[in-house]
């Protein structure tokens, strides 16, 4: 029949493009019929049976219409929705008015099955619903020429062909028929069908070649919707979605909640807030700040304020034009480069341009204006208080020149003679002579006026120490060589003085009873061979003595043995009775000097860091000095007695006033190395101390007879003259006992005198 | 006997210092809120005496706070506003992660905001004290205003700066304030006295802007944070003081020669940035009373020091002299010369500057004017000079103000090598090396015409024989007077010793004795020399330190003023040569 045909036409179509979609529905509204929507199901049907209905009773065949609304029914159950044609139906009813055929009522059913089947697009899609009246499916009709059925139906009934009558019958309808031309039979129901005049026309246009639609504009632009290129605004055919239409939900909320935050105060309306923006910022410079300077309280934060240093003020270099002496040169800017930058003293390369607008942009500018504030906020301060101190004070103030004279000023004379370093020098009580002792194994006496080297004693060893005695009656003269003592008269002086030595020497008897005493040492006499010479007595010692010191009275002296046993380290000798005593049973520490006070019989023993001071008589520690130095090297007492000054190896040299403490007065460090000597003037308030490098220092040292005058100290001279040897340079000094004279021997073999 | 054992570290030193991280976790602050706390209230670390005593007997490198500057911040309202914005940060981050627009919104609408009001008036009780922090401030607001837009700071901060700087520079033209001037290689250091308060400042050179990479701009930005609040009231209090309108306000009403220029609604700050326009005043004007009221305190303060009196007069006079230096002049500056920083000064002195039109806003008379005095030009030549007008380099200008005089401009002409830019901050103390150009300098302004010495110089060229006694009269101009007879017995001793050299070539003969001369000065200089280094010995352990750290620095800087002068004198004979070899 015409309607399954257009139908399949139609489903070809929409297979074939889905691009022609409008084209579809424009041939499916061939006739130019509206559609209408249809509300109800029922109604539909209703409608559509009524319409059918009108039709059977001039239809032969009941079967015919009894299936048709079987199919409509089928359709119509399925769909909610159902598109009748009112045009169809008055252009069917003027038809009907024409020619009331059953034919014609007929195709009028048809047309409207066609126009339901076309316009439900969704009837297309379900493939199994597909022509449902005969399920032969896809074989030759001829097969059932023989039987009277022509297939089956869904339920698996017969459909028996419809009788159309034999060869006469057709060929009178042929006769009657106007409609015969355009019967088709539908090959599979057997049923004819009338094709309608739309359908005749088609087919003829198609059989002409020309658009079976018949619209006019075919070759209209074409508008490609869907492409491969992105379009910014793209346009779908998307249908509008139903929540376009809907009241939201979510804004409904939204709205609640910005009504919400409104009243709550936690949402302001935008043009308040920046209005409140721009009146209300709370950092706008305002003037009421420092409107009236009140004073800060004076709280202890506010006093331990420290300002922030202000930066430097550039100097010269730091001009775009200084001047030429600024820039670097080569050298200075190799050592610029290549310093680190915290050690540069400028932080910058001096640089020179020859016009304002050539200078270029400063590269650290950023940086250092960065470090400036890390500085500030980070670096830790510290009030230093800024001494705004003259040099010149620091200096203490000296009494003028004039007032300390005399003083030795300038070397006056050298002595030389010795082939070695001369260890030891003394001058005698006289002052006239200056006895040496020295490493070449000699002890040399010279005249101090002229220079001259009266005698020479060779002895075996080395002559480490020689002393004059301070008697001025007696002519003696102690040399310690190694082990031995050697008191020798070298009979230079007044005759008479020489015999009064000799004498009082030959005075002493030996008694004999040494034999119960313990001796320490062993006196004895030279022979005439010797004594010719002017050696007179010898005191030999267990160990090596390191010092020797006489008693100021002459009688008495004091020997230090080196690491003799701790009990023997001091001796003291009686020089009438030939007597020795070992005075400490055990003495403390390492015994470096030792000395005898000039009036009192007090005895100082210098150990490495102490000076302990013992009284002779009660034999008693009397007092214990402390030195603040490392390792005592020298000790002098002062002619009164009260004050003593040690010299150390550590380059100290320390004055003690006996009557104040137990510490140094005063300690002075001005030697550069270590001392070997210090010495007090007999009568002059003069003190010297000899050092390795190479230097004597002559200060002032007055000692005021009055109790509450601390001593005057103040150094007059540096005397240089003796040359440095193997880091050993003065050996000793020792002062001219009556003239403001000073002598040193040193390691350079020489003797020398200031004056 | 009784009494409880005192137990160590329990009071003085010990607990006078707070570590840092003590001190965080006492303010239960993060670093960076701590940071910027202090930065805020100037809090700093000190270096306390006695580390032993403070760190329990550890030496330990430890940054140490006085605890009552902790205990002072622990009240502090910044506190509170810190963990408000802690707080906000959080609620943001919570809204945008869930994209919360409306929630978004709400909460960046109501951003914390504090105010830095109150810790300026504690930090700075009179106007005095903020005065004299004002160089740092100073300083990072230019710094600031220099920064092109990017993304390390914000925009706004850029502009603030910008605003606040003008405004100042607008008081210094207005007050004329500005005392020095100097143009090193890093920037340009600017001097003013403001309220008896000396601050001074250096602007960058505005030249192509590189971004440096070891900075940390967050530091920056809160310092730049709280300079520019202080500054924008240290203005507006300067500006009242000085019967100004706050903010700035042009005087009259603004001139264009070219419409186009910018934006009208940047018209007014445009114009004002360029500061060459006058600013509007309130009306009431007593500077010159002020001034000399100010004179008078002076004087009724140290009223019993004739000498101070006056020397504070004739600073006066100088310092009217230098603010009325350029009154009644025009200068016009060529393209090349940079204009910001000219206008400044010579609007600071009572000048007027302009330039073309073209260049930028601001602009008031044109090239072909005739009024114009002064051109200010850069360039090596110049075509069609005009002779109504002085053409000099911008050199001139600084160095005039440094003079406090209108030095003469024939040193300055365009192309000509301008004499050297000293530092007007440098004060030689004795014994410190002055270059040869300020004794220059320092003539020029006196009025002392140099033409006596080129001649003589001149005069000096010719004779090969005169060199000698050339050089020694340098070398006699050069030292003091105390040094003199040193020089010429050196003179006679050499002329000896050619005389003898000469004779010894001769033959063996017998010669007269020469007397040995006594030097007395050089005895007596010895003398001295060992007198004091008897008394340097002589000086007690405790100031022996402070006495050798004194003597190194002054070694030191002697040591330097010996090197330079030694250059100098090379370079001066390099250059005799030089003459001779162009003669010859």
């Amino acid at each position: 029949m015409a309607w399954d045909w257009e139908s399949k036409e139609s489903k070809l179509h929409k297979k074939k493009n889905v691009s022609f979609n409008t084209g579809m529905a424009r041939m499916g509204d061939l006739g130019k019929r509206k559609v209408k929507v249809l509300d109800e199901s029922t109604d539909n049907n209703v409608s559509f049976f009524q319409k059918a209905e009108q039709v059977p009773e001039a239809s032969d065949d009941s079967d015919e219409g009894s299936s048709f609304s079987d199919d409509e029914g089928e359709d119509s159950s399925s769909q909610d929705e159902e598109y009748v044609d009112e045009d169809d139906s008055e252009d069917d009813d003027s038809e009907d008015d024409s020619d009331s055929d059953e034919e014609k009522n007929d195709d009028q059913i048809e047309e409207v099955l066609d126009t339901v089947t076309q316009n439900d697009e969704y009837e297309y899609d379900s493939s199994d619903e597909e022509d449902v009246r005969n399920t032969i499916g896809n074989i030759p009709v001829e097969w059932y020429d023989d039987y009277e059925h022509i297939g089956y139906d869904v339920e698996g009934r017969k459909l028996i062909k419809p009788n159309h009558g034999d060869a006469l019958d057709e060929f009178l309808q042929k006769a009657d028929d106007p409609n015969y031309w355009r019967t088709v039979k539908n090959k599979l129901t057997g049923q004819k069908v009338v094709l309608s005049e739309s359908d005749v026309r088609a087919i003829q246009r198609i059989q002409a070649s020309t658009h079976p639609d018949g619209s006019e504009g075919l070759y209209a632009p074409w508008v490609d919707f869907f492409s491969n290129e992105v379009m910014n605004m793209p346009v779908t055919g998307r249908p509008p979605d139903k929540r376009s239409f809907i009241p939201s939900k979510w804004e409904r909320q939204r709205v609640g909640q910005m009504v919400h935050a409104l009243k709550m105060g936690w949402m302001k309306p935008r043009g308040e807030i920046r209005k409140l923006k721009l009146t209300q910022d709370p950092n706008a410079p305002s003037l009421d700040l420092w409107k009236e300077d009140n004073e800060p309280d004076i709280t202890k934060r506010y006093r331990m304020h420290i300002p922030a240093p202000k930066e430097p003020l550039p100097g010269h270099a730091e001009s775009y034009n200084p001047p030429e002496e600024y820039l670097f040169d080569e050298q200075e800017e190799a050592k610029w480069e290549a310093q680190e930058p915290e050690e540069r003293r400028i932080n910058f390369k001096p640089q020179k341009f020859s016009a304002y607008r050539s200078v270029p942009k400063y590269s650290q500018f950023v940086n250092e204006r960065f470090s400036r504030l890390l500085d500030l906020y980070m670096a830790a301060r510290q009030r230093k208080m800024k001494m705004n101190v003259n040099p010149e004070d620091l200096i203490p103030k000296r009494p003028d020149k004039k007032d300390l004279q005399p003083y030795p000023t300038r070397e006056g004379m050298i002595y030389k003679g010795h082939t070695d370093m001369v260890r030891s020098i003394s001058p005698d009580p006289s002052g006239q002579w200056l006895a040496s002792g020295s490493d070449d194994g000699t002890v040399k006496l010279w005249e101090v006026g002229t220079g001259r080297c009266m005698t020479t004693l060779k002895f075996a060893g080395k002559v480490t120490y020689v002393s004059w005695n301070p008697n001025p009656a007696i002519n003696l003269l102690a040399a310690v060589v190694g082990p031995t003592v050697i008191l020798l008269n070298p009979g230079l002086v007044d005759k008479l003085v020489c015999s009064n030595t000799d004498s009082t020497l030959d005075k002493y008897e030996d008694d004999g009873d040494t034999a119960g005493k313990k001796s320490f040492v062993e006196w004895s006499t030279f022979d005439v061979l010797d004594q010719e010479k002017g050696l007179r007595i010898q005191v030999v010692h267990a160990k090596d003595v390191v010092q020797f010191t006489w008693h100021t009275k002459g009688d008495y002296f004091a020997t230090v043995q080196q690491d003799g046993s701790k009990s023997q380290a001091v001796l003291i000798h009686q020089l009438s009775r030939r007597q020795t005593q070992a005075p400490f049973s055990k003495p403390k520490g390492l015994v470096q000097r030792v000395i005898f006070h000039p009036v009192h019989p007090y005895f100082f023993v210098a150990t490495q860091q102490h000076i302990r001071i013992y009284n002779l008589v009660k034999q008693e520690l009397h007092k214990k000095l402390q030195a603040n130095c490392k390792y005592i090297s020298s000790i002098d007492i002062h002619p009164g007695g009260d004050n003593i000054i040690i010299g150390s190896y550590d380059s100290r040299l320390c004055w003690f006033d006996l009557d104040l403490s137990t510490k140094p007065y005063q300690t002075l460090k001005y030697h550069k190395k270590a001392l070997r000597q210090v010495a007090f003037h007999k009568h002059y308030p003069l003190f010297a101390s000899a050092s390795d490098d190479g230097s004597v220092i002559v200060s002032h040292g007055k000692v005021y007879s009055d109790q509450l005058l601390n001593p005057l100290i103040v150094t007059v001279k540096v005397l240089r003259g003796h040359k440095t040897t193997n880091h050993i340079s003065v050996l000793d000094c020792k002062f001219h006992p009556t003239q403001p004279w000073i002598f040193s021997s040193g390691a350079d073999s020489t003797i020398r005198l200031y004056v | 006997m009784g009494g409880t054992k005192k137990k160590k570290f329990e009071r003085g030193a010990a607990t006078a210092f707070v570590s840092r991280n003590k001190a965080l976790k006492k303010l239960q602050l993060n670093l960076a809120d701590f940071r910027t706390l202090c930065i805020f209230k100037g809090i700093y670390p000190v270096e306390p005496l006695h580390k032993k005593k403070v760190n329990k007997g550890s030496t330990a490198v430890k940054t140490y706070y006085n605890l009552k500057d902790i205990q002072f911040l622990s009240h502090d309202q910044l506190i509170t506003k810190f963990r408000e914005k802690k707080h906000y940060v959080r609620r943001l981050k919570r809204a945008v992660a869930k994209k919360n627009r409306f929630a978004e919104s709400i909460i960046r609408d109501s951003k914390p905001v504090y105010s830095l009001k109150s810790v300026i008036k504690e930090r700075y009780p009179t106007f005095i004290d903020a005065l004299r922090d004002l160089d740092d401030c100073l300083n990072l607001c230019f710094v600031f205003a220099s920064f092109p837009h990017s993304k390390r700071v914000h925009v706004e901060m850029v502009q603030m700066c910008k605003k606040r700087t003008v405004e100042f520079q607008h008081y210094v033209i207005a007050a004329k304030a500005l005392r020095k001037v100097f143009v090193s290689i890093k920037g340009i250091y600017y001097q003013a006295d403001i309220k008896g308060e000396t601050i001074t400042w250096i602007v960058s050179h505005k030249r192509g802007f590189t971004h440096p990479q070891d900075v940390d701009y967050k530091i920056m930005q809160t310092f730049a944070e709280y300079h520019s609040v202080l500054l924008g009231h240290i203005n507006i209090k300067l500006f009242s003081d000085k019967n100004l309108v706050y903010p700035p306000e042009l005087a009259e009403p603004q001139q264009f020669i070219d419409q186009d220029q910018c934006l009208e609604t940047d018209r007014t700050d445009e114009n004002l940035a360029s500061l060459a326009p006058a600013i509007k005043t309130t009306g009431e004007t007593q500077d010159e009373e002020d001034d000399d009221a100010e004179v008078d305190a002076l004087n009724a303060i140290s009223a019993d020091d004739p000498d101070f009196i006056e020397k504070s007069k004739l600073e006066a006079e100088s310092v009217k002299k230098l603010q009325n230096l350029f009154k009644g002049l025009r200068f016009f500056l060529n393209r090349e010369v940079p204009r910001e920083e000219l206008t400044f000064v010579i609007r600071a002195c009572s000048g007027l500057a302009s330039w073309d039109y073209t260049l930028g806003v601001g602009a008031t008379y044109q090239e072909d004017d005739n009024s114009i005095t002064h051109h200010v030009i850069d360039r090596p030549a110049v075509t069609n000079q005009r002779l109504d007008r002085t053409y000099v380099q911008p050199q001139w200008v600084f160095d005039s103000i440094n003079a406090r005089t209108l030095l003469p401009a024939k040193d300055y002409f365009p192309g000509v090598p301008c004499p050297p830019h000293l530092s007007p901050f440098v004060e030689e103390k004795e014994g410190e090396y002055v270059p040869e150009d300020k004794v220059k300098f320092l003539k020029r302004i006196q009025g002392e015409a140099e033409e006596e010495e080129e001649e003589s110089s001149e005069e000096d060229e010719p004779g090969a024989e005169d060199d000698e006694s050339d050089e020694e009269d340098d070398d006699e101009e050069n030292k003091d007077s105390l040094e003199k007879p040193a020089g010429k017995k050196r003179k006679i001793d050499e002329k000896k010793i050619k005389s003898a050299d000469a004779k010894k070539a001769k033959t063996m003969a017998v010669t007269e004795g020469v007397l040995e001369r006594v030097d007395k000065h050089k005895l007596l200089q010895q003398q001295q020399a060992e007198d004091r280094r008897l008394g340097e010995m002589m000086i007690p352990k405790k100031h022996k330190r402070l006495y050798n750290k004194i003597m190194t620095s002054r070694k030191k800087s002697s040591q330097e003023a010996r090197k330079l002068q030694e250059k100098k004198d090379k370079l001066k004979e390099q250059k005799k040569k030089g003459k001779k070899l162009k003669k010859a």
